[in-house]
């Protein structure tokens, strides 16, 4: 079975570390904040100037002047900071963020990534994405393995317009976890129930599969 | 000591000055510490023709989307602009001209603007559309574009306090780029929720000292919010 959209940010969860510092894109990526390990703390960072965003706020706690990267309105948990955006870029561009996870249309074996525009469709802009993909080190993807007409979004080459070239190491999907090295990706681990032989159809790019490839623990 | 008193009697004498064909630099992400009060006196005053360069362009209705129904805008920098209809129709129409640009790379412009600094290298957008057409330069092995700092004729800014040396504090997220934009403005203009005595905030805690501010007023705001999200 693919995984659900929750069962994506279970799996994403597992790279967490205690003392992280973590931007989660707005999705799948934002799940991920609902499962931090028991005992574990990390700080999530929200690109308009906030480190330590909190859970969202109660009737009461309701603040137009405290929003997050998706406009949503939040809370400062406790050890938060707020700062400029240049100082919040600062921090993203400079690589101080530990983990980034975000999503995208493709990925391809170059560790390219296209997440922002597709031509023909309206443009609506790229916001943080290409500074977060060009600044972080340790940057998960998560999408969907496949397009829903059946195309796989891991591809030799992205055909969209990129967000950044070759910054891509890992891939979560719906389907499986993989990394990009040497001009393939690295079939690591399988969705429950979910046969070597689906991914190798659904994967466009060049594809290692490795003699044995466990599956996802979650 | 009144040439150091910013405060300016009413909206219309902070935006004298402003004309055709200028460049505006807004603070404000989304909706949050937007100068709302003086994008409205903008749209009174009917200046047209701007070069505007906020992150967001406002919503339908609220914030610099006012400025797009009596089409007052001709060009838009911005790092995303989806929130807005009536902006989709007139980029589609041509009337509107939108300069895209990653967020990070929009507030250190601003940044670079208000600092002296003509231009810089980032790593940001190389090998994307964004650096076409832009210098590249190679460092220690990584690629980097040229990007060019922004200063604006004149700067809209909210702040939350200030005293009338034009010192001012901001409050929460509502902070994003308005220091930025505030530094990066031949004129600027801030509006704030309360005027406080001098001495009243701490000198350490100023975050923009009133160097950079030119004109200082006091208004009400609305303080709209976007997307409402409540826990359980």
């Amino acid at each position: 079975m693919a995984l659900t959209r929750e069962q994506m940010a279970q799996r994403v969860a597992r790279e967490l570390q205690d003392g992280f510092y973590v931007n989660l894109g707005i999705g799948i990526p934002t799940l991920v904040a609902n499962y931090v390990p028991e005992g574990m703390e990390v700080m999530l960072q929200s690109e308009n100037g906030l480190l330590g965003m909190g859970q969202y706020p109660t009737e009461d706690e309701l603040d137009a002047d405290m929003i997050n990267a998706g406009k949503q309105t939040v809370t400062a948990r406790i050890g938060a900071s707020i700062f400029d955006s240049a100082a919040s870029f600062a921090m993203i561009r400079g690589g101080h963020i530990d983990l980034t996870v975000l999503g995208a249309f493709e990925v391809d074996v170059h560790g390219n990534i296209a997440s922002w525009m597709v031509p023909g469709k309206l443009v609506k802009g790229m916001g943080g994405a290409m500074d977060l993909v060009a600044g972080a080190e340790n940057i998960i993807v998560t999408m969907t393995h496949a397009s829903k007409d059946g195309e796989s979004k891991l591809l030799d080459w992205c055909s969209l317009p990129l967000t950044g070239a070759g910054c891509i190491k890992r891939v979560l999907t719906d389907l499986a976890y993989l990394e990009i090295a040497e001009g393939a990706f690295v079939l690591k681990e399988r969705a429950p129930g979910v046969s070597v032989e689906e991914i190798v159809s659904k994967t466009a790019g060049r594809l290692i599969v490795p003699e044995y490839v466990p599956e996802m623990q979650l | 000591m009144s040439g150091f008193d910013k405060r300016v009697a009413s909206y219309a004498e902070a935006l004298d000055g402003l004309q055709d064909g200028m460049t505006v630099l807004a603070g404000g992400f989304g909706l949050c510490g937007i100068p709302e009060n003086l994008i409205a006196e903008i749209r009174r005053k009917g200046t047209t023709d701007l070069t505007v360069v906020s992150n967001n362009c406002g919503v339908d209705g609220f914030g610099l989307g006012v400025l797009l129904e009596e089409r007052q805008i001709r060009k838009m920098i911005a790092s995303y602009v989806g929130e807005n209809a009536l902006f989709e129709r007139q980029l589609l129409d041509g009337e509107l001209e939108v300069e895209l640009t990653p967020q990070g790379t929009l507030a250190e412009k601003l940044r670079a603007g208000g600092a002296g600094i003509p231009a810089f290298y980032t790593a940001t957008g190389f090998g994307t559309p964004v650096a076409e057409g832009k210098e590249a330069r190679e460092f220690a092995g990584r690629h980097y574009v040229l990007e060019h700092a922004i200063v604006g004729d004149f700067a809209i800014v909210k702040g939350w306090k200030a005293d009338r040396f034009g010192n001012v504090i901001y409050r929460h997220t509502a902070q994003n780029f308005n220091p930025l934009a505030a530094a990066a403005g031949r004129i600027t203009v801030v509006e704030v929720e309360e005027i406080v005595e001098p001495g009243e905030i701490e000198p350490s805690q100023i975050q923009t000292p009133g160097i950079y501010v030119d004109r200082l007023i006091c208004g009400s705001f609305e303080k709209r919010i976007e997307k409402r999200t409540l826990r359980d």
